[in-house]
């Protein structure tokens, strides 16, 4: 036996057990396909996999401890990196779960923004999926067209808050900016041609006879698996189960806009990849309501809560109170009341959870990061075994797993 | 002079200042009888076991139970109640306070659209009985919760840290545990990568990722005046040219005029 603690070659990968053709293969964590560092231990007979260990933690940057060491808007771009493929969704969740705290009603414009740019990240962490996931099964056109695509919801969100990875698109209270000219046209431009896209994606993978063979009864979750893992979003949708937080318990205006919550009963990838198209179609038809409403809101970005939030930038300038208000909310932060909240939001991988636990510090005392990935990769032990080597790389690929939320 | 004091059990981060004079608003609790279906559960749940505290707390129902009833109540919840997701199971750190972790089962029933947080105290060495037969969730949330506290769970099916190494030292999600790490924690690598006997040669992690050490140009160097492994800082800038002048062979030099730049969207 070697010893583990040397710089030195250490045979872990390939343990050969002749007598059984029993093979432990270590899948990771630097794995092109692992959507991150995700080590899998397979333990395979032949080519099936008998047993999954996933192993976590390589990415761990203990943002739980951070949280509880910084005042909550300092916490904020810290949420960018946990589903770094959906930014804002993240930052809503955790602004929303300040607001629920603080009890504010945040103003209707700020709730449209929020709104386009949630949806506009749901496209395009699916468009990403889309990408990821058909590489990793050897569709390699698709990711070319997939990715031009998301460089437009990129740039959208980048004319709106200057980054394309680490939003922070999101203030607790509102949104720090209104929309730059011309971006709803843009928007709407996009949109427009988005489902033409989307069809091409279809025309070329929908009975495409790789693709199909890859997906069709490759990783079958059953209803009663996806309930006891925990699974959400698309995942959880894909099992049969109609159980979307924007229709079920909606927060911002998801009740006024019109929208579907598409369910697959195959259980299985393919369906997953049917219901990824269908609600990024149903996010475009979001959208498409959402650009009227913009218009017939009044221009208020920030809720009105002066324990809470700073004064506008101009009555900084121009007020002594508010500048005073401002400089001890930064140096010192909010004092939210002393509770508890559990906020979910649909993120586009599913239940994203933000649990606050405040004493009344501008510290929350303790933070807990719900997120779907760290679930469906629990998942990953039950859901591969039985299943083959080579559609472990699809079924990891299909869990949309990102590994920023899952190590947080 | 005096040292300044340091609380020793929470070693969180602390408001600089404090108003004397300030009381903290407490977010509104509501007693259960306000929501027909949480009044029906909680009165269910009264039935079989002791319910020490129910409330409903930002939409959310909130019962207290003994831990040692922990997976019987869950079983009921989760067969007889329809609570059929476990959400998120985690812990609260009070043991500066009172010696004790406060456990957290954030239920979901999707047919009822209801959520509710089952909740209970247990003593520090105290053992919790694990839910995994009920919910499989709960299988990497309590492992996430022993690697992060160091609560103590029995019949789990493969107990083992979650995130931090197996060889870790304590629990980082202890108040008593320092943000950037405890004395273990900036020996770890080094031990790990090294040996033991390399420590006073190495000397011990920086652990402070804001630090920059001004003399350090082995390990951070300074930009346009890098210089070789080991050698002294130099002034002088360092010249760095991407491409040869007369051009690699097959590969061009890009010109920037002759690139086309879409406007926008063909």
């Amino acid at each position: 036996m070697q010893k583990v603690n040397r710089l030195k070659p250490f045979f872990e990968n390939l343990v050969f057990e002749r007598e059984d053709n029993h093979m432990i293969v270590n899948f990771g964590p630097q794995h092109p396909s692992s959507h991150g560092q995700l080590r899998l231990i397979l333990e395979l007979d032949g080519e099936k996999v008998s047993k999954a260990t996933p192993d976590i933690g390589y990415l761990h940057r203990g943002m739980e401890k951070m949280a509880e060491n910084m005042i909550y808007n300092e916490f904020l771009p810290t949420t960018d990196r946990m589903d770094y493929i959906a930014a804002s969704a993240n930052n809503y969740g955790f602004a929303l779960a300040v607001e629920k705290l603080l009890d504010v009603e945040v103003p209707r414009r700020a709730k449209v923004i929020r709104m386009m740019l949630l949806e506009l990240n749901r496209i395009s962490s699916h468009l990403f999926w889309l990408a990821t996931h058909a590489l990793d099964v050897g569709a390699m056109t698709i990711f070319l067209y997939a990715f031009r695509e998301r460089e437009y919801t990129l740039d959208l969100i980048e004319d709106y808050c200057g980054a394309r990875l680490t939003h922070s698109s999101v203030r607790i209270g509102g949104v720090p900016l209104d929309l730059p000219k011309n971006w709803i046209e843009n928007l709407n431009k996009f949109i427009n041609h988005l489902p033409i896209d989307i069809a091409d994606y279809e025309g070329l993978l929908d009975q495409n006879r790789i693709w199909k063979m890859r997906l069709e009864d490759v990783g079958v979750i059953t209803p009663e698996q996806a309930q006891s893992w925990g699974c959400s979003g698309p995942m959880l949708r894909g099992s049969g189960i109609a159980w979307d937080i924007r229709k079920e318990e909606p927060y911002e205006l998801y009740d006024e806009v019109e929208f579907d919550v598409p369910v697959s009963t195959t259980c299985d990838s393919y369906g997953r990849y049917k219901l990824h198209m269908e609600e990024m179609r149903q996010s475009i038809r979001i959208l498409k309501q959402l650009m009227p409403m913009y218009y017939d809101t009044t221009p208020e970005l920030m809720a009105h809560a002066p324990r809470y939030f700073s004064a506008p930038k101009e009555q900084i300038m121009t007020q002594n109170y508010s500048l005073m208000q401002h400089f001890v909310l930064v140096t010192q932060g909010m004092r939210p009341p002393v509770g508890e909240v559990y906020v979910a939001t649909e993120s586009p991988k599913g239940e994203l959870g933000f649990f606050i636990n405040s004493q009344g510090d501008p510290y929350p005392y303790r933070l807990k990061l719900r997120t779907p990935s760290l679930f469906h990769t629990a998942f990953l032990q039950e859901l591969l075994v039985g299943e083959y080597l080579a559609d472990v790389v699809a079924i990891i690929g299909n869990a949309n797993i990102v590994f920023g939320e899952i190590d947080r | 002079m005096m040292r300044v004091y340091s609380d020793k059990v929470n070693v969180q981060k602390k408001p600089y200042y404090n108003d004397r004079f300030w009381v903290a608003p407490q977010v509104p609790r509501f007693e259960v009888e306000s929501d027909a279906v949480f009044a029906a559960d909680v009165a269910h749940l009264k039935e079989k076991f002791d319910i020490k505290e129910a409330y409903i707390e930002k939409d959310q129902l909130v019962v207290y139970i003994n831990p040692n009833d922990n997976v019987e109540v869950l079983q009921t919840l989760r067969d007889e109640l329809s609570y059929n997701f476990l959400s998120e199971h985690s812990a609260i750190d009070w043991l500066a306070k009172s010696g004790e972790f406060e456990i957290f089962y954030q239920m979901l029933s999707t047919c009822k659209k209801k959520r509710m947080r089952v909740k209970c105290f247990i003593k520090e060495k105290e053992v919790l009985k694990s839910v995994t037969s009920l919910y499989n969730s709960a299988n990497w949330a309590e492992r996430e919760m022993y690697d992060m506290f160091g609560v103590i769970i029995s019949g789990h099916p493969y107990m083992k840290r979650l995130l931090m190494p197996d060889d870790w030292y304590d629990h980082p999600l202890r108040k008593t545990y320092p943000l950037q790490g405890d004395e273990a924690a900036q020996w770890y690598e080094i031990d790990k990568i090294f040996g033991k006997e390399y420590r006073d040669i190495i000397g011990p992690e920086e652990r402070d990722s804001a630090r920059i050490n001004e003399e350090d140009t082995y390990r951070f160097a300074r930009i346009h005046h890098e210089v070789a492994f080991g050698a002294k800082p130099s002034s002088e800038p360092t010249f760095t040219d991407y491409q040869e002048e007369g051009g690699v062979f097959i590969v061009k030099k890009l010109k920037k005029a002759d690139a086309k730049i879409l406007k926008e969207r063909p």
